[in-house]
């Protein structure tokens, strides 16, 4: 039963290590971005401050976004993923260890790197614990629910646009109670609140997005 | 042929796509021991009709019988007993090949006890076990594919254009292979433009619709 799981999870980081390159793509977008912010806005501590939680949400929400498109893409056209369809495996279990593996290579090092970059736009000390506890699990209902879209999109030749326009409203909900962890942390209201509001998102994309992206994937490849 | 002793049917199987009928009223049954070669002219629909056969598509009608139950009920059990391998090949070009056999392993249940070196040196790729696979030429990433054939138990295997890319000396050895697999009970279905020097092999010609020489 679970040999597919481990299977799956270990080829996939594998491959991610022999792709470096590529894999630390949306990391150092990331990166770029919110280093730009202070030289095109304002160096003043202050204004910085006030932005800072809504910026470091955005940007992680892009980098993710822009990841997710290539989740199934190389499996699809080098036949793989058609393999992985007949293979005598649930593929709730072989989705969940495609989508743990992009987790671990995309939104844990950006989860991880926030705080650098916090520090860069001068988040107050009191946003830096919430600001990785929400990204922590933001990050991976972002995973999550972009699987399901690059399921749908992944015979397309073009799914880019489409993709954005299938996810986008179903991050909106992550984007909006991750940046008021960080937000309320800061004017220093208590945060309990918004981040049960997430961990009640990761346990319900958790459970329901592996079987909506095994449907997507079925209806894809069988159109 | 009595249709008790059949171990893979297909009945009156139809393919429509996009209001354009691709084939229709396909029935075959194969008994333990059978090679059927599916045939016909490019955009015939040969590959359709494997990934049909291998559930990797739905047909538009008919039903698959796999030892006399409908596949469709019953798909998991159908999908241990089959081998399919498509035009595709599923390779991961930045793994060795060593490295995509034991991952295939690892997915499906019923594996040989043959080791990969062994798989390996006997397609031909002794020395070429730790490089990665978009360093091979295309024949030798095809053999590297059809290791699989070496490491699965599965008796029935469906194979797209196996032959593609693939030197005579090779040929030769594949069909050595499938004689062996056949001789041990097994059913090949595949699709190929090639004779096959194999007596015995059953034909489909996919635009006269549906006729089993």
């Amino acid at each position: 039963m679970g040999g597919g799981f481990s299977a799956i999870l270990q080829r996939d980081l594998l491959l991610a290590f022999r792709h470096r390159g590529e894999i630390a793509n949306p990391v150092i977008f990331f990166f770029i971005v919110v280093t730009l912010i202070p030289l095109g806005l304002t160096p003043e501590a202050s204004r910085l401050a006030e932005i800072a939680p809504g910026i470091l949400w955005v940007m992680a929400l892009l980098a993710s976004l822009l990841s997710v498109e290539g989740l199934f893409q190389s499996d699809y056209r080098d036949g793989t993923l058609e393999q992985l369809l007949i293979t005598p495996q649930p593929l709730y279990l072989m989705v969940l260890a495609k989508v743990l593996a992009h987790w671990l290579i995309t939104g844990l090092p950006l989860t991880l790197l926030a705080p650098v970059l916090g520090m860069m736009l001068s988040l107050p000390t009191a946003g830096y614990l919430p600001l990785v506890l929400s990204l922590l699990m933001g990050t991976a209902v972002l995973s999550l629910i972009g699987a399901i879209g690059a399921g749908l999109t992944v015979a397309l030749r073009k799914g880019g646009l489409l993709l954005s326009l299938i996810v986008m409203p179903l991050y909106m909900p992550v984007l909006i109670f991750g940046a008021s962890t960080v937000q309320r942390a800061v004017d220093g209201f208590p945060v309990d609140g918004p981040l049960a509001v997430m961990g009640a998102l990761l346990a319900f994309s958790l459970l329901i997005s592996p079987f909506a992206t095994a449907g997507a994937l079925r209806v894809s490849m069988h159109g | 042929m009595s249709s008790q002793a059949a171990i893979f049917s297909l009945k009156s199987l139809a393919f429509e796509r996009d209001d354009r009928l691709l084939f229709s009223g396909i029935s075959v049954a194969l008994e333990p021991g059978d090679i059927l070669q599916v045939e016909g002219p490019n955009g015939c629909g040969k590959t359709t009709l494997l990934r049909i056969i291998s559930t990797a598509l739905n047909p538009t009608s008919g039903t698959l019988f796999w030892r006399g139950k409908d596949i469709s009920q019953h798909r998991q059990d159908y999908l241990q007993n089959l081998l399919f391998l498509g035009h595709l090949p599923g390779l991961k070009q930045s793994l060795s090949p060593e490295e995509n056999l034991q991952w295939w392993r690892r997915l499906n249940a019923n594996n040989s006890l043959l080791s990969n070196e062994e798989v390996l040196a006997s397609m031909g790729l002794r020395g070429y076990e730790d490089v990665p696979c978009f360093t091979l030429s295309a024949g030798q990433q095809r053999r590297a594919a059809l290791a699989r054939l070496l490491i699965t138990e599965a008796p029935l295997w469906v194979l797209d254009e196996p032959f593609t890319a693939i030197d005579k000396q090779g040929v030769a050895q594949l069909e050595v292979l499938l004689k062996d697999h056949v001789k041990k009970g097994g059913v090949v279905i595949l699709s190929t433009h090639q004779d096959l020097g194999i007596d015995g092999i059953r034909r489909l010609s996919l635009p006269l619709l549906a006729e089993v020489s």
